[in-house]
């Protein structure tokens, strides 16, 4: 096996070290790393969103380990495997999964608050969704769908959140405000971020650390200035 | 309308809700097992589970009446607290339940299987437990297929006639029934009561049938 990529700054540790089968490939992750946000960037299919799925506890890895934050999530020798409800990760899949038959405001408040900083008041704020608070999900935009599955995610005051590519579905001018809120989220709110995407310009927009992916193995990681093309 | 004729026409109705509440508990229930898990011998709790569409009506209403008879299991069981099932309305909406569920617990089936595991999966990751998951997120995603059942099983026990006339008779005022009437009606040689319960069966079938149709077909 070979070395673990590690990275010192003072940020949340990632202990990514699993391998996950995918079709024809193995996912294997070897990483112990800190980071405020890690990109997880690869073209479609490389085993991104596995990874991350397998971080959710949504899918579970063969053997490894898995700990965020110092809590282990997964280890295959002491038997580990928390609960998908106990780990406290806000995940936003790609294609969002608000929930059809409740309205904004049930959606967002579907979990109960950890944080106070992170109540209804701030997020709609945060993320422009008071005059969209009692609107059916289906008659939203792609954007404000997008805003909405963030809200839900950070009301349940998640350890982390994970995003799989959340602007596929988003415009252009929309692009740059939801990076911008993602950076308040990982700065000013504290929140660390696992993001998948395959755009390299949105790796580097949010990400302090970068994971290049293809076919499951991790063929570079490290600042994303380093490693992306 | 006559006083006896709207008598039946009410009792049946109530019987037929009486027993589509009694059904839905269960139905729901196995509709759920059936859709969302594998274990060993589903496909002959799937069997069992159809079995009163398929058997003749009078076979069902006769293992009922083994079963909650004075000499059958739960008959027994009942008999030292002066409870007797047979021959009174309680099997009558023992009879309508029996023979409604198979069509609650395949559409109720149909409608748990369109809700993607995912949702489910999505409420798990945001702290909610089983339960929370259930009534939340599954329960209400598949109500239209649920309330469709409801109501095709609600049908067939306005309908019921084969188990009921075995189980509970036809007894004026006590046990008789739309379907029962009809036939007690017809076999006694008044065919314009028998006609107006069969206008009456015609018109709360159609209703509820029309209703089903539209609640399992329309997004």
């Amino acid at each position: 096996m070979r070395e673990p990529v590690r990275d010192t700054r003072e940020s949340p540790r990632f202990e990514l070290r699993f391998s996950l089968t995918q079709g024809t490939f193995t996912v294997a992750p070897d990483l112990d790393i800190s980071a405020r946000a890690v990109a997880l960037f690869g073209p479609s299919g490389s085993g991104k969103t596995s990874i991350l799925e397998a971080v959710a506890g949504l899918r579970t890895p063969q053997e490894g380990r898995i700990a965020v934050r110092e809590r282990v999530l997964f280890d295959s020798e002491t038997h580990t495997n928390v609960a998908v409800r106990e780990r406290h990760l806000g995940y936003v899949p790609q294609d969002l999964l608000l929930f059809p038959h409740l309205d904004v405001r049930q959606n967002i408040t579907y979990a109960p608050p950890r944080r106070s900083d992170l109540d209804v008041p701030n997020l709609t704020h945060l993320l422009g969704l008071t005059p969209l608070m009692d609107r059916k999900v289906s008659g939203l935009s792609g954007g404000e769908r997008q805003r909405v599955a963030l809200a839900r995610a950070l009301h349940s005051g998640p350890d982390v959140l994970l995003l799989d590519e959340p602007l596929a579905a988003v415009d252009l001018a929309r692009r740059r405000l939801i990076l911008e809120t993602l950076v308040t989220i990982r700065d000013d709110l504290g929140v660390p971020l696992i993001y998948v995407t395959h755009s390299p310009d949105e790796a580097r927009a949010v990400a302090d650390y970068a994971i290049v992916l293809e076919e499951g193995r991790v063929v570079a990681a490290g600042p994303p200035v380093d490693v992306l093309p | 309308m006559e006083r006896e004729i709207l008598d039946i026409a009410i009792f049946t109705t109530i019987a037929a809700l009486a027993a589509t509440i009694v059904m839905l508990p269960p139905g729901i229930a196995l509709a759920w097992v059936l859709a969302r898990h594998r274990f060993r011998g589903k496909a002959v709790v799937e069997t069992l589970a159809s079995l009163p569409l398929v058997m003749p009506p009078v076979a069902t209403g006769l293992l009922l009446l083994w079963l909650v008879g004075r000499r059958g299991p739960v008959g027994r069981m009942l008999e030292p607290f002066g409870l007797e099932i047979v021959f009174t309305p309680v099997a009558v909406v023992l009879a309508m339940a029996i023979m409604g569920l198979p069509l609650l617990v395949r559409t109720a089936r149909a409608g748990f299987e369109q809700v993607t595991r995912r949702y489910e999966q999505m409420a798990e990751t945001l702290g909610a437990r089983p339960w929370r998951v259930f009534t939340t997120i599954t329960l209400p995603l598949a109500s239209r297929n649920i309330l469709a059942g409801a109501l095709l099983g609600f049908t067939r026990a306005l309908g019921e006639f084969g188990a009921t006339i075995v189980v509970a008779g036809s007894i004026p005022g006590r046990t008789r029934t739309l379907a029962v009437g009809i036939y007690t009606y017809t076999e006694t040689g008044q065919d314009a009561r028998a006609a107006v319960l069969l206008v009456i069966s015609v018109a709360l079938a159609f209703g509820a049938a029309l209703v089903a149709n539209r609640l399992a077909h329309v997004d």
